[in-house]
């Protein structure tokens, strides 16, 4: 009887030592992240689709074709084209397909690339109802994004982390219509203007709809 | 003054009119009340795990329940092959007229009840006993073995249940010394310590009494911890897992009206009603504020306890809630018949 009583009012306290934790809980801020609202930061090691680098002083590719990525890849989806241009010392790449479809993030290409020139990108909305979305053309996707980032010389270029903010727009543009520049922006420089008219839809397929 | 208002707006009224006009007023309120204690629900739930909850239907996820029922009312309403379909289809509304019928005799204020009558107390048990059928119909005529199992708990659940939650009841009514709900709520008048909660000199166990009536309540309106009837990992949705749109909707919106009634009766009865601790804003005001507390504690509690065992649910009732009941009742009719006697 007494052990039995005793049993009932520690369990009974301890009841209300759960109820005071929740409501404790209650009255905290939420700690979640209002997903299409808010996106995370990707950390650094993120393992996204690779892409290409570009040469910070140039604006072009580091790549220069040598296709050891090719080769390196066991699900074969990369496919690498190169010229050599005039004026240039090397090769420089032209093409550069990548085959999500069958890329299984292992990372081979990019421990097999000598000079850096591919990495991860820290995309994740890859959504897509098309399998034509995933045939990714990185060379293009590189070109847009010097185009991009010459457009927006006269202000900061967007962190890495910002292209997933803006995956989540409807419109699954960057917000500007071609040719109008972007009330906010200061005139961008001329040269820069001619391409941004003539700017094709941008060729990072994976955008969510 | 309020109660002078609240009497020539509703006294001069001719019977039947005014009996119209209380059902009508009663029906949407239990309406909203269940939809949008699901939203509270939600909400609730959301705070409890440090998320916000519904947020994008309306400010602050307000259109949801809205969203929701329309989102219900569009699917098919499918009866099972085999099914028994009348009493498929009857079910569920067997389930949600109880709890409106029983509304009608709760004193939301001083002379605010659709039906002031002498067995208030004794109806809404008599209602509430309908309840459990209704379940168990919605189990065993949807063929489904997920479905009658959880029927077959529900009856040994509620039947477990009801015996501590009577005996409650008997203690209560022999310190009223009525069944009319707006005699109890006036018997209670005074300070905070006239309710029948803190009356501890007429029964020192007087709150174990309102701890045993809440516990029984949580159990007969199928509420976690005890929420047998519905449990996902092993009996997917119980008895109402065939049941499609709206038949799902009515269900679920009547657990909500049952924990409505729930909580106001345990308001009238050991919270003082309307009576308001320091007398200020009017009665129903307070007896609001007091059944919302009650219907927070039920979300709170949900959220806060793993799910019982189903012999443990038993145990707990046959164990410590039928015995604990009936001290409570023999240490009353004791110190009625020796110290107030």
């Amino acid at each position: 009887m007494k052990n039995s009583l005793k049993e009932f009012a520690t369990g009974f306290n301890s009841l209300l030592v759960g109820m005071r934790v929740t409501i404790r809980q209650f009255f905290r801020p939420t700690v979640t992240v209002h997903y299409p609202h808010e996106t995370l930061k990707m950390p650094p090691r993120f393992r996204g689709h690779i892409e290409l680098v570009r040469d910070p002083q140039t604006g072009k590719a580091l790549c220069f074709a040598c296709k050891l990525c090719e080769r390196a890849c066991p699900s074969d989806c990369i496919s690498v084209e190169g010229a050599k241009l005039e004026g240039a010392k090397k090769r420089s790449v032209t093409n550069y397909i990548l085959d999500f479809t069958k890329c299984s993030l292992c990372g081979s290409c990019v421990e097999a690339c000598r000079d850096g020139a591919i990495r991860f990108s820290r995309e994740y909305n890859l959504a897509s109802t098309d399998k034509a979305d995933y045939i990714m053309d990185l060379f293009k996707r590189l070109e847009n994004e010097s185009l991009e980032a010459e457009g927006n010389a006269g202000q900061p270029s967007p962190p890495a982390g910002a292209v997933v903010g803006q995956a989540s727009s409807p419109a699954g543009s960057p917000g500007v219509p071609p040719g109008v520049p972007a009330p906010t922006a200061p005139p961008a420089p001329p040269q820069a203007e001619v391409p941004k008219a003539g700017q094709p839809k941008p060729a990072s397929p994976p955008q969510t709809t | 003054m309020i109660q002078a208002i609240q009497h020539s707006l509703f006294a001069w009224w001719p019977e039947p009119l005014r009996l119209v006009l209380f059902l009508v007023a009663i029906l949407s309120f239990v309406g909203l009340n269940a939809a949008y204690l699901v939203w509270v629900e939600r909400k609730g739930a959301g705070r409890f795990q440090r998320r916000p909850g519904p947020t994008e239907v309306g400010y602050a996820g307000l259109l949801q329940p809205i969203a929701d029922a329309l989102k219900l009312m569009t699917k098919q309403l499918i009866v099972p092959a085999g099914a028994d379909t009348t009493l498929f289809r009857l079910a569920p509304l067997l389930m949600m007229s109880p709890a409106l019928m029983s509304l009608a005799v709760i004193p939301w204020g001083q002379s605010l009840a659709a039906r002031n009558i002498n067995v208030g107390l004794l109806m809404i048990f008599a209602f509430g006993a309908i309840n459990v059928m209704a379940i168990m119909l919605g189990g065993w005529s949807s063929r489904n073995k997920y479905a009658i199992i959880s029927a077959a708990r529900v009856v040994s659940q509620n039947v477990a249940y009801e015996i501590p939650m009577l005996l409650v009841v008997i203690t209560m009514i022999m310190v009223t010394g009525t069944m009319n709900l707006t005699e109890i709520v006036t018997q209670q008048a005074g300070g905070f310590w006239h309710w029948n909660l803190f009356r501890v000199w007429v029964n020192p166990l007087m709150p174990a009494t309102f701890l045993i009536f809440f516990t029984c309540m949580l159990a007969e309106t199928n509420r976690a911890p005890f929420d047998m009837a519905e449990a996902e990992s092993e009996l997917v949705a119980g008895a109402y897992t065939e049941y499609a749109g709206m038949g799902f909707g009515v269900f679920f919106m009547a657990e909500y009206a049952n924990i409505l009634l729930g909580c106001a009766l345990g308001t009238a009865l050991f919270l003082g009603g309307w009576q308001s601790p320091v007398g200020i804003l009017p009665g129903v005001v307070w007896f609001l504020l007091k059944m919302y507390f009650l219907i927070f504690s039920v979300v709170w509690i949900r959220w806060t306890f793993p799910r019982t065992q189903f012999y443990g649910l038993l145990n707990l009732s046959w164990k410590i809630l039928i015995p604990v009941s009936l001290v409570t009742l023999l240490l009353t009719s004791a110190m009625m018949k020796l110290v107030h006697a």
